[in-house]
């Protein structure tokens, strides 16, 4: 028998466990339930609610089960007379202040104080005296507070201190009069707040979007995917006829645990905007627009296609996506497009340095498993905002740090990251390859290995100082990543930057990875929607033209698909150029008044939730849903119309029945691919000129966030867009 | 290796006067590297005592900033504490026990004199802004000397009337 297990008794059985674990955890794994407010699987114990009271043989007084750890013998009764005893006058103290109001609370019918006081709770309230009223605070736009309701669990508060890294909310007072709170009123602003509404066990935290919507058991539950970052959180579409009222976080271990961030969650409001689209339009000669029906608008739409595309070859017509297009749209739009002979297609709007793609690997990757960025001993991320590029991926990055991990940064300006940051090198857009090279000479030094031929000019100045050593020298031991980050990849100088954290990666033997923007960045790789590489991810003979490319010299058509390049992009004079093309055709849930402005047809497609699909995450997971929500009139998803449209431009092989389908024959497809190191032919060189760089604001990023009301008033979504001049 | 774990970046520790820092410092010293939220009591004393008396808002952020702790954590020991004030009040803080003890020797009626000759209720401040009423007094274990009452820190016992007249003309 290994010394690390006792054996003790639950409820009569012999059970073997862990020294050392809670009794709450050994309970939990051997079915016998066990109450309990304040315990939470991830947050630290607080034994502040002592509704998990049991009775333990020969202790004198029943024990908190989330507070006592297992010793050999110990004989625990969870449903003995003490113990219900306990648990029963446990409920009844809880229940003295709490108001009730289970009537007008939007947690009612999923409370667990209500399923928890069914079973504990007296029918009668012995307590005569006046119960305590508290006063609510505005925590923002986001969490509504009932704090007469709160039970002082205190979760909200160890997250903040736990999983936030920022506590924003506190105990203040004490006695009677302690309260949860910010004790000056202020937002709760971190980009992962929105869980202590899920954390909260009573009605006192809940989601003031959907405040007063629904009732949690008129409602659907249906699994979704996240359609804002590429770390494809698992959710939970909570539908009340057909439309999507709200999202919950779905638990994963190994990707968002039990988290999601606050656009994940609050993302939904996008989809009721007052701009959605819901039936085709068409813009006729003179310049008016007027619905269509279905057959005249796809018809249309395939003749504007065919005429921008029709024997023109390499200047035939443009197609961009958005990269939180599914898979299977992604796959479609590239076949239509290879059908009409272009192999302009990209979803790559806010990269600017497309001379080393042909470098590129088959899909974007973090490189490792989401879940073993936990395990990382050391991870330098070049160019990123971390928390607000992937929040999630951030929070992995922050268990990392607290591990004790060297996390290091090079960034053009100092982003808060609470977690301890071993180094952070500050340069400019222009000094970044400096600073970056700084590092790899270092790197070089202590391997003693010479500079490679292909770097020497961009290692010629390079004086390595001792971040860069310490940097370098963190990247030698242990689990170790190299990442690219979202302002790398905007980077004007981006191959650079790559082909020294190349070097930088294998001098050093850390994994390299790339932070690429949107949720299926990945997916689009792999379906082909870029214009360096075919389905399946097979170089193609001749490139066709990148994003940058077509948005500087207008080509005769476009087909827009559930993107919109003036606001996804950073391409200066994109309306403009839009303007100048004899058609420009979209597949887009959302009809804004720019998109009036340059578009010719419209046809309204299914947009997050409402569509079945698939999205290839950073860790290179495919992970397909279903339709939750009916879309809007007759919108409908993307991968049918794009389906049809196909049919229309008499294209061989449109004829898939589901979003399945498509997704298999992609799959097999990529299955069958040779695994092929990808030949670079990009010669590095010192750049005369770099651009300025531009950091989105996280809640700008994608169609739908940019409609999201609510998040648009958190602080995130008030703060403007920060440009670095070169 | 620089943490910037819980800092938030807003509040300065400007507000705290050269004195009031050398206290925390002092403190701070006394407590292993790392482990300056220990100090947080000692420096919300410094600080309120910069102030006559009771905390504010940015003197509470100054010593959060001070300590590099989040603000909230302060604002929770300032508010548990109840010798720490976090609203305006009178220089001279008066606390009258009314607990068994003192009960028994006339410590209401002694109460009740204070507030007659002051004019305010427990828990307010005299209007010249002399003497705060300190609310919620229990035992402060003399009771050999009931009745009593806290001045400043300071105890006072075996009163009458008279004795705390002399004792509140006293006050400045």
């Amino acid at each position: 028998m290994s010394a690390e297990f006792v054996n003790v008794e639950v409820n009569g059985v012999a059970v073997r466990a862990p020294k050392g674990e809670m009794i709450i955890r050994v309970t939990d794994a051997h079915g016998a339930y066990i109450p309990r407010f304040c315990y939470h699987d991830k947050l630290p114990i607080a034994a502040n609610c002592r509704m998990c009271l049991v009775e333990v043989e020969k202790a004198p007084k029943p024990l908190p089960a989330c507070a006592t750890p297992v010793t050999e013998g110990m004989k625990i009764h969870t449903r003995s007379p003490k113990a219900i005893a306990a648990q029963k006058a446990t409920m009844e103290f809880l229940l003295i202040n709490h108001p009730l109001d289970c009537p007008i609370c939007d947690q009612g019918g999923e409370c667990e104080l209500q399923d928890l006081a069914v079973g504990f709770g007296r029918d009668i309230s012995r307590y005569q005296e006046r119960k305590r009223v508290v006063k609510d605070q505005s925590l923002g736009p986001l969490v509504s507070t009932d704090m007469t309701r709160c039970i002082h669990c205190t979760r909200c508060v160890r997250f903040g201190q736990e999983i936030a890294g920022i506590q924003e909310l506190g105990t203040t007072g004490r006695g009677e009069n302690m309260q949860i709170g910010t004790f000056i009123e202020r937002s709760v602003d971190h980009e992962l707040s929105g869980n202590i509404i899920d954390l909260c066990p009573v009605g006192a935290l809940n989601s003031k979007p959907f405040r007063f919507q629904a009732r949690a058991w008129e409602m659907t539950q249906h699994p979704l995917v996240s359609p804002h970052d590429g770390v494809g959180s698992r959710l939970y579409g909570h539908v009340l006829r057909g439309r999507l009222m709200r999202v919950v976080p779905q638990p994963c271990e190994e990707i968002n645990e039990t988290w999601i961030s606050d656009r994940d969650r609050f993302g939904y409001e996008g989809l009721a905007s007052a701009d959605r689209l819901t039936v085709p339009r068409v813009r006729a000669s003179n310049g008016q627009w007027h619905d269509a029906d279905w057959d005249s608008a796809l018809d249309a739409m395939a003749k504007g296609l065919r005429a921008a595309s029709a024997g023109r070859g390499a200047a035939g017509a443009g197609f961009m996506a958005h990269a939180s297009c599914t898979l299977e749209e992604l796959y479609l739009l590239g076949r239509v497009a290879e059908g009409l002979g272009s192999s302009n297609i990209d979803h790559r709007l806010r990269q600017r340095d497309f001379r080393d793609q042909g470098g590129d690997p088959a899909a974007p990757t973090i490189g490792l498993a989401i879940a073993d960025v936990d395990g990382l001993d050391g991870v330098f991320i070049v160019g990123s905002n971390l928390r607000a590029e992937l929040p999630l991926l951030a929070h992995r990055v922050r268990k990392a740090a607290r591990r004790g991990a060297a996390v290091s940064f090079l960034n053009p300006r100092s982003y808060e990251c609470l977690f301890p940051v071993a180094h952070v090198l500050l340069a400019n857009p222009a000094r970044m390859l400096t600073e970056l090279a700084a590092v790899l000479a270092a790197a070089l030094e202590a391997a003693g290995a010479g500079a490679p031929a292909a770097l020497e000019q961009l290692l010629a100045n390079a004086r390595p100082a001792a971040a860069h050593r310490a940097i370098a020298a963190a990247l030698g031991k242990g689990k170790r990543a190299i990442w690219l980050g979202a302002l790398a990849l905007r980077h004007s100088a981006y191959g650079e930057l790559r082909a020294l954290a190349r070097e930088l990666a294998r001098v050093t033997g850390a994994t390299l990875g790339e932070l690429a923007e949107g949720a299926n960045a990945a997916g689009a790789y792999l379906a082909g929607c870029v214009p360096h590489r075919a389905p399946a991810g097979t170089a193609r003979a001749s490139y066709g033209r990148n994003a940058r490319e077509m948005l500087e010299e207008p080509l005769p058509g476009y087909l827009l698909l559930g993107v919109e390049p003036w606001a996804d992009g950073l391409q200066p004079h994109t309306l403009a150029t839009l303007e100048r093309a004899r058609f420009v055709g979209a597949i887009t849930p959302f009809a804004s008044p720019a998109m009036l402005q340059v578009a010719h047809v419209l046809l309204p497609a299914a947009a997050f939730a409402e569509t079945s699909g698939t999205y290839v995450n950073l860790e290179g997971r495919w992970q397909s849903f279903a339709g939750a929500a009916r879309a809007p009139g007759s919108a409908r998803p993307a991968w049918k119309i794009l389906r049809v449209l196909g049919n229309l431009l008499d294209l061989a092989g449109f004829d898939y029945q589901s979003s399945d389908m498509v997704r298999d024959e992609l799959r097999a497809a990529v299955e069958r691919a040779p695994r092929v190191g990808y030949e670079s032919r990009f010669a590095p060189a010192r750049p005369d000129l770099v651009e300025a760089l531009r950091d989105l604001s996280m809640y700008r990023v994608d169609p739908v966030l940019r409609r999201a009301p609510s998040l648009q008033q958190t602080r995130a979504g008030q703060a403007g867009d920060v440009e670095f001049p070169s | 290796m620089s943490v910037t774990e819980g800092s938030n970046g807003a509040a300065s520790p400007a507000a705290l006067s050269g004195h009031t820092r050398a206290e925390i410092d002092q403190w701070i010293a006394r407590f292993p590297p790392g482990r300056q939220r220990s100090a947080v009591i000692a420096a919300l004393r410094a600080a309120q005592e910069q102030n006559q008396g009771y905390l504010t808002p940015p003197l509470m952020d100054a010593v959060a900033a001070y300590l590099q702790l989040p603000p909230i954590q302060v604002y929770e020991v300032a508010s548990f504490y109840s010798m720490f004030e976090t609203h305006p009040c009178g220089r001279h803080h008066v606390s009258v026990c009314t607990n068994i003890s003192c009960m028994l020797r006339g410590g209401e009626a002694l109460l009740a004199h204070v507030e007659r000759r002051l004019g305010i209720r427990v828990g307010e401040s005299t209007p010249d802004g002399r003497i705060f009423l300190k609310q919620e007094e229990e035992c402060l274990a003399a009771c050999t000397g009931a009745p009593m009452m806290m001045v400043d820190h300071v105890y006072h016992e075996h009163l009458s009337n008279d004795a705390v007249d002399r004792i509140l003309d006293e006050l400045k």
